[in-house]
């Protein structure tokens, strides 16, 4: 019994290298990153806003966009991220998805060139010049992606650069879920 | 020699003057505390482990410009602790409410230091143990052996001291 107490610290350290070798892991396949926090606003309805369209200044609320499940994708022209992201959102959009943006403390005039020659895969744009609409979703960086339902509830949020990968593993399974209730309520 | 001491203390005692020059004006030094209180405890969301005081990004500069606002605003501590949490989560904060999310940062640091405290004890019970045995009384038998071996170690000195 003695002589088993000496291996304590060992097994301690295997233990401990296991534990730190699988989070690791986990972080080099993408799986997990310690920075991403958790949103405050998962399973909270979308913070009320009022602010301008970015292509034409009308001003935009929530019951606009508000109605069926959309993303609501924050970009901005500063964001390099941002550069990476936009072909998928295009692809996105030209499979039917519905996107709102938000572009997040931005020039305007540099925002609208960046939509005239990228493409332009969001049915809004709200721009949030101040990023005070940024700060009631508790945005703390871009690109950031909410998932919103059609009862205007945030169910998930992504930050950093969509692909086709996080797509298929974090939204897809999501919005399956979505889609089932309101089949099951039209029938 | 004394002065490089000095010196060299100096240089040690000096605190980190760390935090970015903001000029922001208040009516009152006790706004200013309550501001600086704030950008001291709270976190920054971007960053793993800077105050909003301590921080260079562009959150940090939006958050403290809030703060300020909502002082300006005569909004309460837990008004301006609300509205934070409600954004950013209990993360903000490095001071976390007690809830079941952050319970394990509470107790952690009391669960250790009860397992040491249970730990100490049981090596201080182990060590004390012999001394218990000693102050037993002794039985006749041991006695009759003491006695035994006292006489028997005398005589040999004796003996010893003879030659």
């Amino acid at each position: 019994m003695q002589r088993l107490k000496l291996f304590i610290p060992l097994l301690v350290f295997v233990a401990l290298a296991a534990m730190f070798f699988g989070v690791e892991r986990r972080v080099q396949r993408g799986e997990y990153a310690p920075t991403d926090l958790p949103s405050a606003l998962v399973n909270r309805p979308l913070p009320a806003f009022s602010l301008p369209a970015l292509d034409d200044g009308r001003t935009l609320t929530n019951s606009d966009i508000q109605g069926e499940w959309f993303l609501l994708n924050v970009w901005a022209t500063w964001c390099p991220t941002c550069h990476y992201e936009h072909p998928f959102l295009v692809a996105l959009a030209d499979q039917g998805v519905k996107i709102v943006s938000v572009d997040y403390k931005d020039n305007a005039k540099a925002a609208q060139r960046w939509l005239a020659e990228k493409g332009n895969p969001y049915v809004a744009t709200l721009f949030d010049e101040a990023g005070d609409f940024g700060l009631d979703l508790g945005v703390t960086g871009a690109p950031e992606t909410y998932l919103v339902d059609a009862a205007g509830i945030v169910r998930f949020r992504y930050q950093g650069a969509l692909d086709q990968a996080i797509w298929g593993r974090e939204f897809a399974p999501l919005i399956a879920g979505l889609a089932a209730p309101s089949a099951e309520l039209s029938q | 020699m004394r002065r490089l001491l000095l010196a060299g203390w100096l240089i040690l005692l000096s605190f980190s003057a760390h935090g970015v020059i903001e000029t922001y004006q208040f009516d009152t030094d006790v706004q200013r505390a309550r501001y600086h209180h704030f950008i001291e405890e709270l976190r920054c969301p971007k960053c793993q482990n800077q105050n909003l005081s301590g921080s260079d990004s562009a959150i940090s500069k939006d958050l403290r410009r809030q703060i300020h606002q909502m002082i300006m605003d005569d909004k309460s501590d837990i008004e301006i602790t609300q509205y934070m949490v409600a954004r950013y989560g209990d993360f903000i904060l490095y001071r976390p409410q007690f809830n079941a999310a952050t319970a394990v940062l509470w107790l952690t640091p009391l669960a250790l230091l009860l397992l040491g405290l249970l730990v100490w004890w049981r090596m201080a019970a182990t060590r004390a143990k012999p001394k218990l045995l000693s102050d037993q009384a002794l039985s006749v038998t041991e006695q009759q052996q003491l006695k035994d071996l006292l006489d028997e170690e005398n005589s040999a000195s004796k003996d010893g001291g003879n030659k």
